[in-house]
């Protein structure tokens, strides 16, 4: 295994690495907009080591790079869909986690009294 | 070819039957439109993956790759933008 090799193998396991956060923060995290956070951020730092680490092994300058250039057409894509998403959910009212869960502290009575 | 592409362009496909339960629990319509998101971010990863791993056929894949990632961009627009309207909103304490 050349250098070469190796250092594309590295990049492809981090980005299946960032991939996994992804989903699990898709799954794992309270509302739209800490999901949207997971969606547009860690997939798409995946998505670039992947697209790197590919590129590195292609037979190509072009082949290399135009599989690199699936990388900005997605990051533009994604940053558009982000704002566009959470622009909408707050013009519906839909109200941020940590928001509610400081209504129910507050509901209760305690611990925001003493603070 | 490292012999790494196809395990995980695999686990991609793991990774997006993972998000269907997303999808599937909501609650709001947003919710289930980011699992569709998510198939388009990581099925590009999975299309270039596989287009790496069959040699042969490496370009056709790719380019199959850019257009479910500006599909996947139009339809979260339109969703946004069209699409999600009040109703949506009553299942959301859930």
């Amino acid at each position: 295994m050349t250098l070469l090799e190796a250092l594309s193998a590295l990049l492809l396991l981090s980005g299946a690495g960032f991939y996994l956060a992804g989903t699990v923060g898709l799954l794992r995290f309270p509302d739209v907009y800490t999901r949207l956070h997971a969606l547009t951020k860690a997939d798409n730092l995946g998505l670039g080591l992947l697209a790197l680490g590919l590129s590195l092994q292609a037979d190509s300058l072009a082949a290399g790079l135009k599989i690199l250039l699936v990388w900005p057409l997605v990051l533009v894509a994604s940053a558009a869909v982000s704002f566009a998403i959470a622009r909408r959910a707050h013009e519906l009212g839909i109200a941020p986690a940590g928001a509610d869960s400081q209504r129910r502290e507050s509901r209760a009575g305690d611990r925001r009294d003493g603070a | 070819m490292t012999g790494l592409e196809a395990p995980l362009a695999l686990f991609l496909l793991v990774n997006l039957l993972a998000a269907l339960i997303r999808a599937a629990r909501g609650p709001t319509p947003a919710d289930r439109m980011l699992a569709a998101l998510l198939f388009g971010t990581t099925g590009v990863g999975a299309l270039l993956l596989m287009a790496h791993a069959r040699e042969s056929a490496a370009m056709p894949l790719v380019d199959t790759a850019l257009v479910l990632a500006l599909l996947a961009a139009i339809a979260g627009v339109a969703f946004a933008r069209r699409a999600w309207h009040v109703s949506g909103r009553d299942d959301d304490a859930a």
